[in-house]
């Protein structure tokens, strides 16, 4: 299976027609395959072959992977290096931009930057509060919001110009996503916003953790009334997690995540909770896939990473699809050479 | 004041009535505002302004007021400025991901909401807040606002006439 446009680094696909990016998430969904995206651990160094190694693990499995901002308010190497390293080698990066951080003149430059390194995929966030980080003093700066940044990117790309008004001469080709929280109140206020986001110029939607599945198919029943459905791709977000303590901890201190008791409880009777933790996850998975207007999966496997292969091969959403990864095409043609 | 904040709120759909009319009076006015000037009101509006909506909506005079877009709960009041509704970390209590101990705002907001008749507006998107008209009066710069959109459109017909 060679892809005759594959990538070489530095050079960009052609855009198709319909296409705003050149980027392969935009293509995979738009051809109607089920997407998986992955969240990528920031490291914390300055060694771009910790980059390298993190995103080796999701080999053959992710469509595109995300490089965070500053997730949690915690300080790690930044988006746009991820991204530069990630696309120096032909990798398909989720720019993640949080409004925390970050004012206007800043974003849109970065936003041209890492559309010039061929960063096809920008993820707008409004980003966790800095108390819930490890700089707690910082100061936070929330000049935009998602919304307003994704209404900012947007017109940078079909405008071509900042938002003061002056022109681009050549807009950054990019593919907008916006996450979405379908789990925390005010719940039916949820769909709506997801409305706004759409009209502010967001393609395609990544949730956070998805553990209750009749609340999620609620918002997705509502999102469907609304006719938001055919608007946008829906990637709803799923994670191993690695014991009771752990998701317990998680619900209690990182922001905006809901897990049910019933998960928690599930998790402390199992024998071996990591490996139940991973199975619940792959269940997750083909019951959120079987869910109308679910393009994809987005899986954050955090300080679980190396397991994101296994549960996706096990969930068997890919049908035997390979995501592009550098030298797949090579080591595919090895392997049935052998044969 | 945070218990006159969540009064207000109680009362979105009084107070977003009330306003409406204050609203029209206000562009009616604006012959007087005119000859008096803009600029020399400026600074006594916008402290009467800050007075008033500072006791009722905790309001923070960013110069381009949208509660009757918030269900009269002022949304600068959000620790991260949200404009547009409520971020991921709202607690499934109900209070605010950076301040616990308050509700909000965005939840409040939609309570409001659902009190005013004009109840969409809360799902218009909202622009970038310009940090430029920090502190000056939103209601003279509605009244402008107001007062240039009839200009345009009454200009606008008057070009078409023509033709
Ligand atoms: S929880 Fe509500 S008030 Fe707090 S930061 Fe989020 S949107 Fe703003």
């Amino acid at each position: 299976m060679v892809i005759h446009d594959e990538p070489t680094p530095g050079e960009m696909l052609p855009i198709l027609t319909g296409h705003s990016s050149a980027g392969r998430l935009e293509r995979v969904l738009r051809a109607g395959h089920f997407a998986v995206t992955a969240e990528l651990a920031p490291p914390d160094s300055a060694n771009p072959h910790d980059v390298y190694t993190r995103a080796e693990l999701f080999d053959g499995h992710v469509d595109a992977m995300n490089a965070t901002d500053g997730s949690g308010a915690n300080c790690h190497m930044s988006s746009v290096g991820i991204c530069a390293l990630l696309t120096r080698i032909g990798y398909a990066p989720i720019m993640q931009v949080s409004c925390r951080d970050k004012n206007r003149i800043a974003i849109q430059g970065d936003v041209l930057g890492a559309a010039a390194m061929g960063v096809s995929n920008i993820l707008c966030l409004t980003g966790d509060g800095v108390q819930a980080g490890d700089h707690p003093q910082a100061k936070p700066v929330f000049d935009l919001d998602c919304m307003s940044l994704l209404e900012t990117v947007r017109g940078m790309r079909d405008k071509a110009q900042f938002l003061s008004g002056r022109k681009i001469s050549d807009p950054p080709k990019v593919f907008l996503g916006a996450a979405s929280n379908p789990f925390a109140p005010p719940l039916d206020f949820r769909p709506h916003r997801l409305a706004k986001k759409i009209a502010a110029g967001a393609q395609f939607i990544q949730t956070n953790y998805c553990f209750d599945v009749p609340r999620f198919k609620e918002f997705m029943a509502r999102s469907r009334d609304l006719g938001l459905l055919e608007k946008v791709f829906i990637l709803p977000g799923v994670g191993p997690m690695a014991s009771a303590r752990t998701a317990n901890w998680i619900r209690n201190n990182v922001p905006g995540i809901y897990i049910p008791d019933s998960i928690i409880e599930r998790l402390a009777g199992a024998k071996d909770q990591k490996k139940e933790g991973q199975q619940l996850c792959v269940e997750l998975i083909q019951e959120l896939s079987e869910i109308e207007g679910v393009s994809g999966i987005h899986v954050m496997a955090y300080r679980q990473e190396e397991s994101v292969a296994e549960i996706i091969k096990s969930s068997g959403v890919l049908q035997g699809r390979v995501p592009w990864y550098p030298g797949r095409d090579q080591k595919l043609l090895q392997e049935r050479a052998r044969l | 004041m945070y218990s006159v904040r969540r009064w207000a709120v109680r009362h979105a759909g009084g107070l977003d009535k009330f306003y409406q009319g204050f609203e029209t009076l206000l562009v009616k006015l604006h012959p007087l505002w005119e000859k008096i000037g803009y600029q020399r009101l400026e600074r006594p509006v916008a402290k009467i302004e800050q007075l008033c909506k500072g006791l009722l909506f905790d309001c923070k005079m960013c110069g381009q007021c949208a509660l009757s877009e918030t269900g009269m709960s002022c949304s600068m009041n959000c620790p991260k400025n949200l404009r547009n509704g409520p971020c991921g970390g709202v607690r499934q209590n109900g209070n605010c991901e950076v301040k616990e101990e308050m509700r909000c705002v965005w939840v409040e907001a939609w309570d409001g909401n659902r009190k005013m008749q004009t109840g969409e507006r809360i799902l218009a998107v909202q622009l970038p807040v310009d940090f430029s008209k920090k502190g000056s009066s939103s209601w003279l710069s509605r009244v402008r606002d107001v007062q240039q959109q009839a200009v345009t459109e009454s200009t606008a017909e008057h070009s078409s006439g023509k033709q």
